[in-house]
């Protein structure tokens, strides 16, 4: 087997060992939808949500959590621990470069953004009735542009956090923005205007994941803004990431 | 050419030299030693022998391969084990081995490998959970896994307690003795005396000494010392007159005379002369360490 495909099962692995990414990285998303649904009022449509359900407006914000919580907090906390307890020092004695490891960890770290996502869109549509995405295609590439740009932001504060301490601190100072953004703490409807003006642009973009869930085009400035962000945090982290 | 060649090696950092000029050829087969206090420039040395760090100038040759620019070759023929380099807690003493035999051309039997190094019954726990000496085993089994023929074992020992020490010790030698050409980096003079062919002893970046551990105590002279507590007190003079003795020197009871030749007869026929009777007497021989202090100036812990 090559080592590259040995890396990525052994951090698989490593990632469902841990109870802090399964529970946290994988089903909270889905555990906090299911909740909320059990609450019969946020299944009744209602006219502050213009006319539709909680549960369906809120669906985009949990995809948000799912991309946030394995993309800000943890990815670039378990590059800095690997970094700080000299496993990649001990990499670059081996023929294979630790990039290769760092590689290994980050497509770990989008299957599980990816399976956490599926989890919510399944779970709503099975539980709750909540219907999938009706802009498949713009669903996808608003995802796949956001989620892009959140996983550049975890690999440029990997790159400049000294320490795990500093890593965990940026890394959850990152996460919490992000979900205020993104409507997970307060639903967008309650935030001013400005925030949620905010929340569009900030990554991975909730109201693109919004409007092609409701079956509209994604604003193009809104993608534009993920995939910039993707290439230059991503560019950056590339050039700055110190091995030890 | 040499196994191992080292030649004029120099490491700059900003303006201060960690390596400043060191060469030294190790043969195959042999354990060779890098002894020196800390900061000495021991590690740096061996980085660049590794190909973990870029030298500044000077030749390194490694089976005649260059660290700097064929450092992928070298590393499938090198075991290094660093110093304080952990793996994550949650990875289990078997995947470990598996994983980093997947890294090399000619794997080790990592069963046979589990064995030798006494993790056979480990192989499910993971690293978090494994105690400091067999955390350090199995660092040595992942520097053995690629089947190397030179390993470069940067302080072992350090942190285990006396026993897994001299069970590491037994172990490096099993390796040498399997083939394995050994450069081993440490401050311990014991470790050095015990296991090493040759050494080199650095301070300050440069080498100022390269010998046999024998040869290197033997330059710092055949000084000995015998220390006792007399049964009855003497004048300085009774044995300062001897001419084996150089130095008499006392602290609280005892005396501690310094001297060559055949000191310890010499002090006893004197003192049973006098009907004064030696106890708790002890005769030190120089050790590497006085070598160490003699050559460096300091002490090998600092």
């Amino acid at each position: 087997m090559s080592s590259t495909l040995k890396l990525v099962q052994t951090e698989a692995r490593l990632f469902l060992r841990d109870p802090m990414s399964l529970s946290v990285g994988l089903l909270l998303p889905t555990v906090v939808l299911i909740g909320l649904g059990a609450v019969p009022m946020l299944r009744e449509p209602s006219a502050e949500f213009g006319g539709v359900r909680f549960i369906d407006y809120f669906a985009p914000s949990l995809i948000v959590m799912c991309v946030g919580v394995v993309g800000l907090t943890n990815l670039p906390v378990m590059m800095a621990t690997y970094r700080e307890q000299g496993v990649l020092r001990r990499m670059r004695t081996t023929p294979v470069h630790p990039g290769r490891l760092l590689l290994a960890q980050l497509l770990v770290n989008l299957g599980a953004a990816l399976v956490s996502t599926l989890l919510v869109v399944a779970a709503g549509r099975i539980a709750y009735g909540v219907p999938l995405p009706e802009n498949p295609l713009g669903f996808a590439a608003a995802f796949l542009l956001g989620i892009g740009a959140v996983f550049a932001i975890g690999m440029l504060v990997a790159a400049l956090a000294p320490t795990i301490r500093a890593a965990t601190s940026i890394a959850s100072v990152l996460f919490m923005a992000a979900m205020f953004f993104g409507g997970v703490y307060i639903p967008r409807f309650m935030l001013p205007d400005a925030v949620v003006r905010i929340g569009d642009y900030m990554p991975p973009g909730v109201q693109a994941l919004l409007d092609t869930w409701d079956g509209a085009a994604p604003s193009a400035v809104q993608l534009l803004v993920m995939g910039a962000t993707a290439v230059v945090a991503g560019v950056l982290a590339g050039r700055m990431f110190r091995w030890e | 050419m040499a196994f191992i060649e080292v030649e004029e090696l120099v490491k700059q950092y900003g303006t201060e030299r960690a390596v400043d000029g060191v060469s030294f050829t190790v043969d195959e087969g042999e354990i060779f030693g890098i002894l020196g206090p800390n900061g000495a420039g021991k590690t740096t040395t061996v980085e660049c022998l590794e190909g973990l760090r870029r030298r500044d100038s000077g030749r390194v040759s490694v089976m005649g391969l260059d660290p700097g620019r064929e450092g992928t070759e070298l590393k499938q023929v090198l075991g290094i084990q660093l110093q304080e380099s952990r793996l994550p807690d949650r990875l289990r003493v078997g995947e470990a081995l598996d994983l980093y035999g997947s890294f090399y051309k000619r794997r080790a039997d990592t069963d046979e490998l589990i064995e030798r190094l006494g993790l056979g019954g480990k192989r499910k726990t993971p690293f978090g959970k494994l105690s400091g000496g067999q955390q350090q085993r199995l660092s040595i089994a992942l520097a053995l896994v690629g089947r190397p023929k030179v390993a470069v074992l940067d302080e072992l020992t350090t942190g285990l307690d006396p026993q897994a020490r001299r069970d590491t010790w037994d172990l490096i030698e099993q390796v040498r003795d399997s083939g394995v050409t050994i450069i081993l980096v440490t401050h311990f003079m014991d470790e050095a005396e015990r296991l090493c062919d040759r050494l080199a002893v650095i301070d300050s970046g440069k080498v100022v000494a390269l010998d046999t551990p024998a040869g290197l105590t033997a330059r710092a002279g055949d000084e000995q010392r015998v220390r006792f507590r007399p049964s009855a007190p003497f004048a300085d003079a009774l044995l300062l007159d001897l001419p084996e003795v150089a130095e008499v020197a006392r602290s609280g009871p005892q005396v501690a005379v310094t001297g060559r030749g055949n000191l310890l007869q010499a002090v006893t026929s004197v003192l049973a002369r006098n009907h004064i009777v030696a106890a708790e007497l002890r005769v030190e021989q120089v050790s590497l360490e006085d070598a160490f202090v003699a050559l460096t100036g300091k002490t090998p812990e600092n």
